[in-house]
């Protein structure tokens, strides 16, 4: 079954190459080489290490179509939270861009902000020693598929000294139809020697949205010497769609890179965040924020590769957990040999709100140097009765103190949300996921039952 | 790092293993290789039941299907099944009915030890089941302990004596088909120790079993059977030491514990087998073991202590399985590496029974070019209302050559459970041996000093015999190797 399903996007990615415009040289090799990694490894199996938890058969069975053009967008889209960030920003619509939706009013003129597949046909010579020589597609058959067929996607330059202040949104709209389709986006960011800038990667869908579909993208980030980029990523795709996602973040000497990974369950959710040191004096953050219910699952992987002495590295994951959601957790903390002084510290929090909702968590730390100073923690458990009891002994309804001590407990990554607009519209985004009414049931209060330890 | 105390490390990383010495014995042995046939003669040798054999037998028909697990942490040379010696025992010149009559050969080899069994017999309080490499050749206190009810016996005399308990739990425990090592030990099992401690009875004395692994090529296949009946208590102590040799040998032993309603089992070991050559790892015990606990009773509780200081290579979870509600599972471990020494060790607690509660504190020390890994799982499965746990594991690096890993797997199915987990990495600090030094302490007395108060917390909870050997081989191990 999944062995003719790798078949067929083998058979897609011929017909891609074909129709596919004209491609610099460098890149087909580039894809080629993905493509034959990917029918090599396959869809991954339980057996895996990585996807231990994770059973992708729902998408290995599936056929999924390349999606196609999209020539109308309903106008809902764009009144969604997310829809209506007031930043610059690129409209990609079922992994295509849309020059009509997007608009790039504010940023300074040196910055290239655009499609991909336009820079590859414009301009590619900047793109060859970046693109796809991060995200390694040899382990991970997801970013393989994407290599082989990406169409498009964001691609962001920063040049040196060049500050932007506003915000860059990237926003991946998907318009599903009748039949199953796949996209591939791919974006592409750098940043270069002391340059800043705000990026957020939206993933979303027509609030309505019932068709099934893929997101498989990558983003590649680079962040030269002394830059500084803030990124969000939000994914609010639909109930029945898949998402996988791979951003892959290289940091040069006293780079500084924060993400903020925010996720609001579909059927099926795989982050791969990893960064990577190649110089010292940098430091990465990798926040995120999982909310999954129903039959979700919401699997997070980061992997932060601490190859040089002298970075540090923070990480905090929440998740709340409700209904049968199902949520994995896998942080991976690498201190190479010689990388001394390291500072690393890992916090994996989770909410567990229904009797039917799992959680596997594996916080992970590779030690290969003495003088570093590495932590890591994970804490699992469900709302504390006592303040349950608290709230509802001043009249506040059981589920409405449920919901403010979500909250509270989602409060702790979403204040960390700098662009202000993007903050509110993560709350909007959050308070339309949390139960209304129809989990009042799911925790019992027991004034009786006092935690003892 | 001052030059003093950088001596003084290489001072410690280069000290051997103290304790490699042979006796000389000649041993009655199976032929080579692993078959059929072998395990018959093996089984037949030791005069057991045909239930036995056949259980042996289907172990043995299990395994051939079974594959070599690949994905612990280490890396070594595989065992060639077919070059081991499955069965060696002193040969026997008579019934002995008394130490006297023990080969003196042998009681030198214990004394050298420090673990004399003339004196332990006088030194009321320890009784010590020997089991020289694969029969066991004395037993002590027997009777003391017989009057109690409680059985305290070789494996090979509870099958005799006692062959409805053994029946009844043998395999209840860790299954054959549990994993690769343990299929193999069921089929070959030679010797271990059998421990009944019968209602309501708690054991006056601290048991205890010291192995130790001599003729040559002879993997050692322990089998250790302890049930703890409603209400009993019992504390049982493994120590073991090998002598030096060049061949990499491997031990895979099974130790199964079972406790009933309000039943304790305090299982403490403390190993320093074999590392291997300190300048180039080579040779060194395989230490491939599975341990399990069953809380099968309400109330019911298992504490695993164990200091890891020796081997070559160590794969090795004692669990606790915590059926019975209110139930208790503690896992305290101490796990140094050094030189070529690799570890892969840590526990699984399985939260099956309401209430039940389980406590993880794991130390990982890691010098030379040692590798050291804690691999836990703790699963909370969705009928286990208000479970509990608490983890932690902290490693200590000394030096920049070795490494120290985590893998802790946390599953929880129910959302009354909480559970915490923390970890640290870190290493002795300069300041903290100035500090030391400052008050006249050298800097190996401010390592060791320091090195145990790391350790302090799984120390006691080892017996008090224990806790001081632990220390003192902790010392031997690595003192002062900061780096």
């Amino acid at each position: 079954m999944t062995q003719t399903t790798v078949h067929s996007y083998v058979q897609e990615f011929e017909d891609l190459l074909r129709t596919r415009g004209a491609e610099p040289a460098w890149l087909t090799p580039l894809r080629r080489a993905a493509l034959s990694r990917f029918s090599e490894l396959g869809f991954p199996q339980r057996n895996q290490e990585e996807w231990r938890f994770t059973d992708v058969r729902p998408i290995a069975e599936q056929t999924f179509l390349p999606a196609g053009a999209v020539t109308s967008v309903p106008d809902r889209l764009l009144e969604c939270p997310l829809g209506a960030l007031p930043f610059p920003r690129l409209v990609f619509v079922n992994g295509r861009f849309s020059p009509e939706l997007s608009r790039c009013e504010g940023i300074p003129a040196p910055v290239r902000v655009g499609s991909l597949a336009d820079a590859l046909r414009v301009d590619p010579a900047p793109l060859e020693r970046h693109l796809a020589r991060y995200a390694s597609f040899e382990q991970h058959p997801f970013v393989a598929l994407n290599t082989a067929c990406f169409a498009d996607g964001g691609f962001v330059h920063i040049p040196r000294n060049t500050q932007v202040e506003t915000p860059i949104l990237l926003a991946f709209i998907a318009v599903p139809g009748v039949e199953p389709v796949v996209m591939h986006p791919r974006s592409l960011v750098l940043v270069e020697e002391n340059a800043q800038c705000t990026l957020i990667e939206a993933y979303f869908t027509v609030p309505e949205a019932q068709g099934v579909y893929l997101t498989n993208a990558a983003t590649e980030v680079m962040v030269a010497d002394r830059a500084i980029v803030d990124h969000y990523k939000v994914a609010h795709e639909a109930h029945s769609a898949y998402h996988m996602h791979t951003l892959q973040v290289e940091l040069q000497r006293s780079a500084q890179f924060s993400s903020h990974n925010l996720t609001f369950g579909s059927a099926i959710v795989r982050n791969d965040h990893n960064a990577r040191f190649h110089a010292e004096d940098a430091e990465c953050t990798l926040n995120g924020l999982y909310i999954a219910r129903d039959n979700q699952l919401v699997d997070n992987h980061t992997a932060i590769d601490h190859a040089v002495p002298h970075c540090n590295s923070h990480e905090l994951y929440k998740g709340i957990l409700d209904g049968r959601g199902h949520g994995v957790f896998n942080g991976k903390i690498f201190v190479r040999k010689d990388a001394q002084k390291t500072d690393a510290k890992q916090t994996n929090q989770v909410l567990l709100l229904s009797p039917q909702a799992t959680i596997n968590t594996k916080p992970q730390l590779e030690i290969f140097a003495d003088d570093v100073r590495c932590t890591h923690g994970a804490t699992v458990g469900p709302l504390e009765t006592e303040s349950l009891f608290y709230l509802r002994s001043r009249g506040i309804s059981q589920q409405e103190a449920q919901n403010i001590l979500i909250r509270a407990f989602a409060e702790d990554i979403i204040d960390r949300i700098r662009p202000e607009a993007l903050r509110e519209a993560v709350h909007a985004t959050l308070a339309a996921v949390l139960p209304q009414s129809a989990h009042t049931e799911t925790i019992p209060f027991r004034p009786g039952t006092v935690q003892n330890s | 790092m001052s030059a003093t105390a950088n001596t003084v490390i290489e001072e410690f990383a280069a000290r051997e293993y103290q304790w490699g010495f042979e006796t000389p014995i000649e041993a009655i042995t199976l032929p080579r290789g692993l078959n059929e046939d072998i395990i018959r003669q093996l089984s037949a040798i030791k005069q057991e039941p045909d239930w036995l054999l056949q259980w042996r037998l289907d172990a043995y028909r299990r395994w051939l299907t079974m594959q070599e697990p690949t994905w612990p942490n280490i890396r070594y040379e595989k065992p060639d099944f077919q070059d081991i010696i499955y069965y060696a025992a002193p040969r026997p010149k008579k019934a002995l009915n008394s130490l006297d009559e023990v080969d003196p050969e042998l009681l030198r080899t214990f004394e050298k030890l420090g673990i004399s069994l003339e004196e332990q017999k006088r030194l009321a309080g320890v009784a010590v089941d020997a089991v020289f490499d694969s029969v066991s050749i004395a037993t002590t206190f027997k009777e003391t302990l017989a009057e109690q009810g409680i059985i305290f016996c070789s494996f090979s005399e509870a099958v005799r004596d006692h062959p409805e308990l053994v029946r009844q739990y043998l395999g209840s425990v860790v299954p054959p088909s549990d994993n690769f090592y343990a299929a193999l030990n069921s089929a070959v099992f030679s010797d271990g120790s059998f421990v009944y401690i019968p209602k309501g009875v708690r054991c006056p004395m601290e048991l205890s079993t010291y192995f130790r692994i001599n003729a040559r090529e002879t993997g050692q296949f322990e089998r250790t059977l302890i049930i703890a009946d409603a209400g009993a208590y019992v504390s049982y102590l493994e120590g073991c030491t090998a002598p030096m040799r060049d061949e990499n040998q491997l031990h895979a032993a099974v130790v199964e514990l079972v406790a009933l309603d309000d039943a304790t089992i305090k299982y403490s070991t403390v190993q320093n087998w074999y590392p291997g050559d300190p300048k180039t790892g080579k040779g060194g015990i395989y230490n491939f073991v599975t341990k399990r606990g069953k809380c099968l009773g309400r109330r019911s509780k298992i504490t695993w202590t164990q200091v890891e200081t020796g081997s070559a290579i160590t794969w090795k979870y004692p669990s606790c399985l915590l059926i019975g509600d209110d139930s208790v599972g503690e896992f305290y471990s101490v796990a140094l590496t050094n030189h070529y020494q690799q570890a892969d060790t840590g526990t699984k607690m399985i939260h099956i029974g309401r209430n039940t509660r389980s406590t993880i504190v794991s130390k990982g020390i890691s010098a030379g070019f040692g590798q050291n890994t804690y691999r836990g799982l703790v699963r909370i499965n969705p009928g286990a209302e208000n479970a509990r746990n608490y983890s932690q594991c902290d490693s200590l690096l000394l030096g920049d050559k070795c490494g120290a890993h985590t893998f802790p797997y946390i599953e929880v199915k129910n959302p009354t459970a909480r559970v915490e987990h923390e970890a640290s990495t870190s290493r002795i600090g300069e300041d903290q041996i100035f500090y030391c030094n400052q008050r006249g302490l050298s800097t190996e007395d401010a390592v060791n000093m320091i090195v145990n108060g790391f350790c302090k917390e799984v120390f006691r909870e080892l017996p008090m015999e224990f806790a001081v050997e632990a220390q003192k081989l902790l010392g031997v191990s690595l003192e002062g190797s900061v780096g």
